[in-house]
């Protein structure tokens, strides 16, 4: 079979099994274009904007483990997918990207629409390939695939030259069923004496605390990790990004740790005396200070990738291995070993957790005469019965989103943690709407995110995705004036969003239902009737108070038991007497 | 401390700016960098010479590992190794003084002089860095004028060598 590049580029990524490529058109594709024009393997989703095709894609990604896929055009089409490739890179999520580029004679001469994108997005990605032979390029495809997905994943650019899909060169086409790279050998395995070292660390433990990443998820690994948590009746934290690893409601389970972590979590992290990290990277939001950081704990760290190891917290035993596997070696050596967990300190260590945990640290006022946005958030859960996919934006919101949903399975929750890109959500829940169809997927979001990518109501109108966006409007960018609040004296500099559009108009304009909430007493009937619309995309613009702050928070640089209480916290009877 | 890093890496467009990128990105000293292919055309051999705590060594370690062009890396400077540079120094060499001054410097240190006009000498020298260093001080009272250096090649003493 002899075919174009053009053509050969499709074939691979058919081969590959993508069945969806988000994208837009430009010069330097349009080769690529037409051979999209005459077949139905692959399904491309003309997004309004290259980033939001990045998003589309990463959201794809999150929900499905799969590779998400993205084909945009030289130029601004390639730097406007940056941020969407940064986003992708920052959270571990395998995507690959073609970007077209001009004709190999042209690169370096400052060619219309001629940008280094090779060179541009180099730190952001995990590699990166410029296709110089059309006789390279199955196999370059096929490399991008392999590199995007093993190990730990991330996003792989092709830059692939216009002269290189020319429909008028044509070569044999042969997709290779696998790659082998001498340069890269990802570690999957554990080392079993490490493995039995932190097995006896772990059962030696006093006050064991359980901390979990968003490699569990993408690592497949919910599974292994519940048994584990199970087996050993240890305490378990989670990341922003790892949770649903965990069912919420456990009673082993102790929220989210970290600058707006729970109060229990945060004082079990600083107290604990074994830590155990599993597919979590001791991010800065995390971690807090670092010279206070866990100070009395022994730290086994498991990581797939090396360079996570002791990069800002010196752990005392690594394992560099797939979560899932390691984990399964563990529970295995668990069930044989004759040493079980010290059930007298264990005892001790729970009711410590459970005296912090009576603070109910998450309480908010709920006799409030103004819409709460954490009661926006508890009501989507009631609604969706917490199994909806849950996108979200960057700010307030995607905190409150984090802390109230209550996530029970993996792969549900779909926010930018790394890098922190507001307008990812929309775009981001479009790609999950379109790997679950029948799917409820919400998009969380503020009246400042979603304004980053409305464009691409657009194109959830043309595929007819019913995304349900819950915004929790404050007319502020919420995060910003919280933190404006608490460390810049209330000098509110630039963070009230005057002007704002009428997004009830606007989403009609786009062709969808938009409904503005403003009383409290309808906030319920009225999300109810949002999400019985199960084939529209309804934007709910929820007015909330304007001045709520996400608590608890620990603010940059403190340690984890230096953290802002909410004023309702440790009140739950009469929260009253401690405001005035 | 100072360490020497040398690593085997794909011979591809690219393989170097990932490496300099990688050392900008992160904040990483680059004493000296030399790259050049090996006996094996697809491969390149590079030479690092950086400074920092043994905790940000291990991190450039790792992290050029993880680089996927990246084929093998080894620490040089934590075992027992022998390092080389090269330096081509053009000196004014004008009077019967100056000639005789030179070449016995030259000759002192071991270089050759690769290049003569009637004003300037051009000096070849091999060795360690701090030699190097001794013979451009050795010549303080003449006039330098071009250094050019190759920064450190190394390669490890005994049966230990860096291959695939």
């Amino acid at each position: 079979m002899e075919l174009s590049g053009a053509e050969i580029l499709v074939h691979c990524l058919k081969d590959e099994g993508v069945e969806y490529l988000f994208g837009y058109p430009g010069g330097a594709v349009l080769h690529i274009y037409d051979a999209l024009y005459n077949q139905e393997d692959v399904n491309h989703i003309l997004v309004r904007h290259e980033q939001a095709a990045t998003h589309a894609a990463d959201g794809y990604a999150r929900a499905t483990g799969k590779p998400g896929v993205v084909l945009v055009t030289s130029g601004p089409g390639a730097t406007n997918a940056v941020t969407g490739i940064a986003t992708a890179y920052m959270d571990s999520i395998p995507m690959v990207v073609i970007t077209g580029q001009v004709a190999t004679a042209n690169i370096g001469s400052d060619a219309f629409q001629e940008v280094d994108s090779v060179g541009i997005t180099r730190p952001c990605v995990k590699h990166n390939f410029l296709v110089k032979d059309i006789h390279d390029l199955a196999e370059t495809i096929k490399k991008a695939f392999y590199v995007a997905t093993t190990g730990r994943p991330g996003p792989v650019v092709v830059d692939v030259p216009k002269d290189i899909t020319d429909p008028n060169i044509k070569i044999p086409y042969h997709y290779p069923k696998q790659v082998n790279m001498r340069s890269y050998q990802p570690k999957v395995k554990g080392h079993p004496g490490q493995i039995k070292k932190a097995v006896d660390l772990l059962l030696s433990a006093k006050r064991p605390m359980i901390y979990t990443g968003g490699g569990v998820v993408l690592g497949n690994a919910s599974e292994q990790l519940r048994k584990f948590v199970r087996t050993l009746g240890y305490p378990i934290t989670t990341t922003l990004m790892g949770l649903g690893s965990y069912p919420w409601n456990d009673p082993q389970f102790l929220g989210m740790l970290g600058m707006h972590g729970t109060y229990e979590a945060n004082m079990a992290m600083h107290d604990c005396d074994v830590l155990i990290a599993i597919g979590a990277r001791f991010d800065d939001r995390v971690t807090g200070k670092i010279a206070e950081f866990c100070p009395d704990a022994e730290i086994i760290h498991i990581d797939i990738d090396p360079s996570s190891i002791s990069k800002t917290i010196t752990v005392d035993v690594p394992i560099v291995g797939n979560v899932a596997d390691v984990l399964d070696d563990m529970n295995s050596q668990l069930e044989l070993s004759s040493k079980k967990p010290n059930k007298k300190a264990l005892d001790q260590w729970w009711k410590l957790i459970e005296s912090w945990r009576a603070k109910k640290c998450m309480s908010y006022d709920r006799n409030s005469d103004q819409i709460k946005p954490q009661a926006v958030i508890e009501i989507l859960h009631e609604i969706t019965k917490g199994n909806a996919y849950v996108t979200s934006d960057v700010g307030q919101h995607q905190m409150w989103a984090a802390q109230y949903y209550g996530f029970d399975k993996p792969n549900r929750w779909i926010n930018s943690g790394g890098l922190g890109t507001m307008g990812f959500g929309l775009p981001a829940a479009m790609g999950v709407q379109l790997a679950f169809p029948e799917e409820t997927v919400v998009c969380v979001t503020g009246e400042g995110s979603i304004q980053m990518c409305i464009q691409e109501l657009s194109t959830c109108l043309q595929y007819g995705l019913p995304v349900k966006i819950v915004a929790l409007n404050n007319r502020y960018l919420g995060m910003v004036r919280q933190w404006q609040e608490f460390f810049y004296q209330n000098r509110y500099s630039h963070s009230y969003m005057e002007s704002l559009p009428d997004f009830v108009k606007l989403t009609e304009a786009y062709g969808h239902v938009g409904i503005r909430i403003e009383r409290v007493e309808d906030l319920r009937p009225e999300m109810e009737r949002a999400f019985a619309m199960k084939d529209r995309l309804v934007f709910l613009d929820i007015v909330t108070d304007q001045t709520e702050n996400v608590y608890p928070m620990i603010a940059q640089g403190k340690a984890h038991n230096d953290m802002h209480m909410s004023p309702y916290a440790d009140l739950p009877q009469d929260p009253e007497r401690e405001l005035s | 401390m100072r360490h020497i890093i040398s690593i085997l890496i794909e011979n591809e467009a690219g393989a170097l700016s990932r490496v300099a990128g990688l050392f900008s990105a992160r904040g990483y000293n680059i004493e000296s960098l030399t790259v050049a292919p090996t006996e094996d055309p697809s491969l390149s051999r590079m030479t690092i010479v950086t400074t920092g705590t043994d905790r940000i060594i291990e991190q450039i370690t790792k992290q050029l590992n993880k680089l996927i062009d990246v084929v093998k890396l080894m620490e040089l400077s934590s075992g027992s190794h022998i390092e080389r540079e090269m330096m081509l120094i053009k000196v004014k060499a004008a009077t019967m003084a100056q000639r005789e001054d030179v070449k016995r410097l030259a000759d002192i240190f071991r270089g050759h002089i690769i290049d003569v006009t009637t004003t300037t000498y051009t000096i070849e020298l091999t060795g360690s860095g701090q030699k190097l260093d001794s013979f451009i001080e050795a010549l303080a009272e003449h006039k330098i004028l071009e250094t050019v250096r190759s920064g450190v090649s190394g390669i490890a003493r005994g049966e230990k060598s860096l291959q695939i």
